[in-house]
C-alpha cells in the first residue's frame, strides 16, 4: 500500500508541491538546487522515483555546497555512491536539499543559505542537520530523500518533522562522497514519508562499496518489512527500555507519547523489559570531543588553494586565515576551534583519548545489553518537539537536543525515528535501537507500530 | 669560516650524534590511496583523481601492493613487522597538502627494531647502527615557484605516492658513518625491489638530525634537522658544515636552536629553512578512514620468504664461497646486478679469483668509460667466462687475453673462435717454435753464437725476438725452456 503511494508520486507531483512550497519569504527554503530535467529510469525498484539528496552528499548535475560560502557553486567531479546507487535503481535525483553548514547544527538555522522552516510549523525549525531532506519529505516534495547523520541529523528532524529517519549501521552504506564532518560517526541515512519508504531507500543504498574502507563486506538482508496478517507479528521480540533515556525532567508528555508506543509495541505481542546503560549521560560530551576532532581534520582541506572560495590576499598566510574566516560560519568555526585545541599537544590524552576510551565504553554497554537477549530498545528521539526559529541561540543548550541520538553514532549501531505521537500538533518522535547490523528488525518492529499507531500519530 | 686550527680545538671538545630519517618511494605502479599512475616526469596534475586531491567526499583505500613492499622493505632491514600498525593522520597547512593533513604511522608504526651494518672496524666486528621504526605514509604535491610570473603553481602528481619512513636511532657518529647508513640503506632497498631508490628523482630523501655533546655525556644535546640531501656528498658535507657551526656556537658560549636547516649545495652552506616557527603541533590522531592495518604473521612471513639473498648475507657468502676478501666483495656487491654478473661469470669461469680481477678491472673500466649501464655491456658473463677459462690455461697471454676482451666488446661471436681468427692463441707446438727459433738464430748469427757458447743474459733478447716474430702468439714459457735447451 505504502509502496503504491511511493509509486503514484511523480516526478510532476513533485515539482508542483516544491512550487507550492518552496517560494515566497514563508518558503521552506529546503532545496538549494533543483535538477528540472531528472526524470530517473524506467525500470529499477525506484524507477521514476523522485529523491531528494542532503548538499554534502556530491552530485554531478548540481552544486554540492554542504550549506556553506566556502563551497560555494562548487560541483563535484564525481558522484556518491549512495547517490550513484540511487539513480541506477531509477530515481530522479530532483534537488539537493539545505543543511545546517558541513552538517553541524540541530536545528538547520545554521545554513549560509538561510534557515529552514519545518512543513508543520512554519515558524519552528525542522530540527538539523538534515533539515532540508526532512521538510522535503514532510511538505510532500518527495516520499524519500538522503540525509546524513553524525549525532542525529536525520532521527531528530525527522522527529521534528513527522516522518521517519533511518541511521544505519556504520559501514551499512558507503560514505564515499559524503562531504566529511566527522569520519568515524558519519552515516548516510535515509528519511521517508512511511517506514516502507524509508526502508526502500535503505535498501537502495545499503552494501559494500571498495572505494569506502570503512563499508562493510556484509550481506545486506530484505529490509522491506513484511509483516502478513498476525495481529501480534512481535511476539517473540524482546524491546528494551534503558532508563537513562527516560530521566525524570522528560518532557512528561514526551514521555508519556513514549509510554504508549511501548504498550502498542507490547499489544504487537513483544516484550518490554527495564535496561540500563549508565554511560549515556557521558555521550554529549564525548561527541562534542570527538566529533569537532575529526571535524577540524576534515575541514582543513577548505584553505582557498584548489577550489571552494579564496579571498584575496597578498601571502600564503592571509590566504588561509581569510578564506577560511569569511567561508566559514559561526557554528563551524567553533567546532574548529574546539577540535584543534582537543588534538593540540598536551590536551590529547586528556581530552581525545578519554573520550575514545568512553566511547568504547558505552558501545560495551550496548553490546551487553544486546548480548543478554534484548533485540532492540525503544526511546523517545529528542527530548522536545521543534522549537521556534531563533528560540535556542546557547549552543550548549542546542546540543542538548541530541541528547538520545549521540550514543547509537558512537557505538555505530543502527537506529531510526518514527513519529509517536503530537504535543499541541507537533509531532513526536520514537527511537528505536539495535544490535549492528540489524536493521531488518528494528524496521519490521517499526514498521508494526507504526501500522497500530497509524493515524494515531499524526494527531 | 673559522680557520683549520680554531675549527680542530673547537670541534676536538665534542662528540657528533646524527640520526638519519630516510623517505623511500615505493616501487608500485599507483599511489597509496587511489588508482592513479606513480610515474615521474608527467605533465602537471595529470596522474590525480578526487582522491589524491583530496576533494570534498573522496576517501582513501589503501593499496595492497604498497603494504607489501613496506613490509619486505622493514624485513629487509631486520625489522618486526607487527601484525597491526594504525595510521594516523599528520595535520598541517600547506598549499602542496590537498587534505590539510597527510596519512602517516604515529605511535603504532608497520615495523621496528631493524638494524644495518656499516662496516666493520679494525678488529673485524661489525658497526651496527639501529633501524627505530619503519612506517608508511603518503607523499605530498610539489609547490612549482619558478613557471609563472608571480605565482606559485601546484603540482599534485607526486601527491598520494607511497612512501616509507626509516628512521634510525642516533647511533651515528660520524660523517662518514651517516654516509655509509644511506648507501647501506639504500643498496638494501635496491636490492629488496621495494624502490628504485633513485635519489636525483626524489625516491630517496634524507633528512639528517645533528646535536652535538661533549665526550663522555650521555643525554643528547639539542638537535637541528638538515631536511632534502639529495647525494651522498651532500650528506656528508651538510654534517661536517653543520658539525663545525654548532661546536662553534657552543665553544662561544651560545647555544643551539632546534630548528629545521637547509644545505645549499652551490654555497656549501647550512642555513635555517625560512620559517622560523616554533615547534609544530601535528596533532596526530587515528585516521578514521582507513581501519586499522592487520597483517597475518603468514603474510608476514611470506613477504620475509619472496625477499631475495640481501647484501649483508650476499657478503657473506662471497666470502666464504670464493674466498675473496672484505673491500673486493664490498665492490662486487654493491648492486645486485653486479653481484649477479659476477656470479655468472664465476661460474663461466669457474675460476672466482680471475672473474672478480676482471669484474673489478677491464670490466667495470670499459662500463664506466661508456657511461652506459652495466646491463648494456655487450660482454656476457658466458663470453667473459670462456675467455677468462683460455687465459687461465694459457691459452691467452694477459695482454692477448685484454685484445680479445676488446674484440669481445666490438663483434658477437664464440671467444674461441675470435681469438683463432684474431691469432691470439698463444703457439705451444714445438714444430712452429723450433722453426721460428731457428729463423731468429739465423737472422742473428752474432747473438746466436754468443748465446750458444754460454753467454745467458742473451736469453731474454732472443725470446724477445722470437715473441716478436710470432706477433706475440708464442708461449714465451716454452720458447724459454727451448732456448734454454740449446744453450747447454
Amino acid at each position: 500500500m505504502t509502496i503504491d503511494a511511493l509509486r503514484a508520486h511523480r516526478v510532476s507531483d513533485a515539482w508542483s508541491v516544491f512550487d507550492a512550497v518552496q517560494a515566497g519569504p514563508d518558503g521552506l527554503n529546503a532545496f538549494l538546487s533543483t535538477d528540472r530535467t531528472a526524470v530517473g529510469n524506467a525500470t529499477g525498484s525506484l524507477a521514476g522515483v523522485p529523491v531528494a539528496v542532503k548538499d554534502n552528499l556530491a552530485t554531478l548535475h548540481m552544486p554540492t555546497t554542504c550549506g556553506s560560502k566556502i563551497l560555494d557553486g562548487y560541483i563535484s567531479p564525481f558522484e556518491a555512491t549512495a547517490v550513484r546507487k540511487l539513480r541506477e535503481a531509477g530515481a530522479a535525483i530532483i534537488g539537493k536539499t539545505n543543511m545546517d553548514e558541513f552538517a553541524m547544527g540541530s536545528s538547520n538555522e545554521n545554513s549560509a543559505y538561510g534557515p529552514v522552516r519545518n512543513p508543520v510549523d512554519r515558524t519552528r525549525v525542522p530540527g538539523g542537520s538534515s533539515g532540508g531532506s526532512a521538510a522535503a519529505v514532510a511538505s510532500g516534495v518527495v516520499r524519500i530523500a538522503l540525509g546524513s547523520e553524525t549525532g542525529g541529523s536525520v532521527r531528530q528532524p525527522a522527529a521534528f518533522c513527522g516522518i521517519v529517519g533511518i541511521k544505519p549501521t556504520y559501514g551499512r552504506v558507503s560514505r564515499y562522497g559524503l562531504v566529511a564532518y566527522a569520519s568515524s560517526l558519519d552515516n548516510v541515512g535515509v528519511f521517508g514519508a512511511t517506514v516502507h519508504e524509508a526502508a526502500l531507500g535503505l535498501q537502495v543504498i545499503a552494501g559494500h562499496d571498495r572505494f569506502d574502507s570503512t563499508s562493510a563486506n556484509t550481506l545486506v538482508p530484505s529490509l522491506v518489512p513484511d509483516l502478513g496478517t498476525s495481529d501480534r507479528p512481535l511476539t517473540g521480540l524482546v524491546v528494551g527500555k534503558p532508563r537513562e533515556y527516560f530521566p525524570a525532567s522528560l518532557d512528561p508528555r514526551v514521555a508519556e507519547r513514549c509510554e504508549r508506543a511501548l504498550a502498542s509495541l507490547v499489544a504487537l505481542g513483544a516484550e518490554v523489559r527495564d535496561v540500563s546503560l549508565p554511560s549515556t549521560e557521558l555521550a554529549i560530551p564525548v561527541y562534542y570531543i570527538i566529533a569537532p576532532a575529526e571535524a577540524s581534520s576534515n575541514l582543513a582541506r577548505y584553505d582557498g588553494v584548489r577550489y571552494g572560495h579564496r579571498a584575496p590576499a597578498a601571502d600564503l598566510g592571509t590566504l588561509y586565515e581569510q578564506t577560511r574566516s569569511q567561508g566559514f560560519g559561526a557554528e563551524v568555526t567553533r567546532r574548529i576551534l574546539l577540535g584543534t585545541y582537543v588534538l593540540s599537544a598536551g590536551y590529547y590524552d586528556a581530552y581525545y583519548k578519554r573520550a575514545q576510551a568512553v566511547r568504547s565504553l558505552i558501545t560495551q554497554e550496548f553490546t551487553q545489553v544486546f548480548a543478554s537477549g534484548v533485540h532492540l530498545l525503544f526511546t523517545p528521539t529528542a527530548p522536545t518537539t521543534a522549537f521556534r526559529l531563533g528560540e535556542v541561540s546557547d549552543p550548549y543548550e542546542m546540543y542538548l537536543s541530541d541528547i538520545f541520538t549521540v550514543t547509537a553514532n558512537l557505538a555505530g549501531i543502527p537506529a531510526m525515528s518514527l513519529p509517536v505521537g503530537r504535543i499541541d500538533g507537533l509531532p513526536v518522535g520514537g527511537q528505536f535501537m539495535a544490535a549492528p547490523f540489524d536493521e531488518a528488525t528494528m524496521l519490521r518492529a517499526a514498521a508494526a507500530l507504526e501500522r497500530v499507531l497509524g493515524a494515531e500519530a499524526h494527531q | 669560516m673559522t680557520n683549520a686550527t680554531a675549527t680542530t680545538t673547537a670541534t676536538s671538545d665534542w662528540e657528533l650524534v646524527i640520526g638519519l630519517e630516510v623517505h623511500c618511494q615505493l616501487k608500485t605502479r599507483s599511489k597509496i590511496f587511489c588508482g592513479c599512475h606513480t610515474s615521474f616526469g608527467d605533465a602537471p596534475n595529470a596522474n590525480t583523481c578526487p582522491v589524491c586531491l583530496g576533494l570534498p567526499g573522496a576517501l582513501p583505500v589503501l593499496n595492497a601492493h604498497a603494504v607489501e613492499l613496506a613490509t619486505r622493505a622493514s624485513l629487509a632491514l631486520g625489522c618486526t613487522v607487527h601484525e597491526t600498525s594504525v595510521f594516523a593522520r599528520k595535520n598541517y597547512f600547506y598549499p602542496d597538502l590537498p587534505k590539510g593533513y597527510q596519512i602517516s604511522q604515529f605511535d603504532r608504526p608497520l615495523a621496528t627494531e631493524g638494524a644495518i651494518v656499516v662496516g666493520h672496524d679494525a678488529a673485524g666486528i661489525p658497526r651496527v647502527i639501529r633501524v627505530h621504526r619503519v612506517h608508511m605514509e603518503e607523499d605530498a604535491g610539489k609547490s612549482v615557484h619558478d613557471r609563472f610570473a608571480d605565482v606559485s603553481a601546484i603540482d599534485l602528481n607526486r601527491a598520494g605516492t607511497p612512501l616509507v619512513e626509516i628512521v634510525s636511532e642516533p647511533d651515528i657518529r660520524s660523517a662518514e658513518d651517516a654516509v655509509s647508513y644511506a648507501r647501506r640503506l639504500k643498496q638494501i632497498l635496491e636490492y629488496a625491489e621495494v624502490s628504485d631508490a633513485n635519489m636525483e628523482e626524489g625516491s630517496l630523501r634524507v633528512d639528517v638530525n645533528i646535536s652535538v655533546r661533549r665526550h663522555g655525556e650521555q643525554t643528547l644535546g639539542t638537535k637541528t634537522e638538515i631536511k632534502n640531501l639529495n647525494s651522498f656528498s651532500a650528506i656528508e658535507r651538510a654534517v661536517d658544515i653543520e658539525f663545525v657551526r654548532q661546536c662553534t656556537v657552543l665553544a662561544a658560549g651560545g647555544i643551539i636552536e632546534q630548528q629545521t636547516m637547509l644545505y645549499d649545495d652551490k654555497r656549501q652552506q647550512v642555513r635555517p629553512a625560512r620559517s622560523k616557527e616554533g615547534s609544530h603541533d601535528y596533532r596526530y590522531f587515528p585516521e578514521p578512514d582507513l581501519p586499522p592495518l592487520r597483517l597475518s604473521a603468514e603474510y608476514i612471513a611470506a613477504q620475509g620468504a619472496a625477499l631475495p639473498e640481501l647484501p649483508p648475507a650476499r657478503r657473506e657468502r662471497f666470502v666464504a664461497q670464493y674466498g675473496l676478501g672484505l673491500t673486493e666483495v664490498e665492490q662486487l656487491v654493491v648492486t645486485r646486478e653486479l653481484a649477479d654478473r659476477f656470479e655468472a661469470m664465476a661460474a663461466a669461469a669457474g675460476d672466482a679469483r680471475r672473474a672478480a680481477n676482471w669484474m673489478l678491472g677491464p670490466v667495470l673500466a670499459a662500463v664506466n668509460a661508456s657511461g652506459q649501464p652495466l646491463s648494456a655491456h655487450p660482454v656476457s658473463p658466458e663470453r667473459l667466462g670462456a675467455l677468462i677459462r683460455m687465459e687461465a690455461s694459457g691459452e691467452l697471454s694477459n695482454t692477448a687475453a685484454r685484445q680479445l676482451f676488446t674484440m669481445l666488446e666490438q663483434q658477437d661471436g664464440d671467444p674461441l673462435e675470435l681469438a683463432r681468427g684474431a691469432g691470439l692463441l698463444q703457439v705451444r707446438d714445438d714444430g712452429a717454435l723450433v722453426g721460428w727459433i731457428d729463423e731468429v738464430l739465423a737472422e742473428n748469427p752474432a747473438e746466436a753464437a754468443r748465446f750458444l757458447s754460454g753467454e745467458k743474459k742473451l736469453q731474454g733478447v732472443l725470446v724477445g725476438l722470437v715473441m716478436k716474430k710470432s706477433k706475440g702468439a708464442a708461449d714465451p714459457k716454452k720458447v724459454n725452456q727451448l732456448l734454454g735447451a740449446r744453450a747447454d
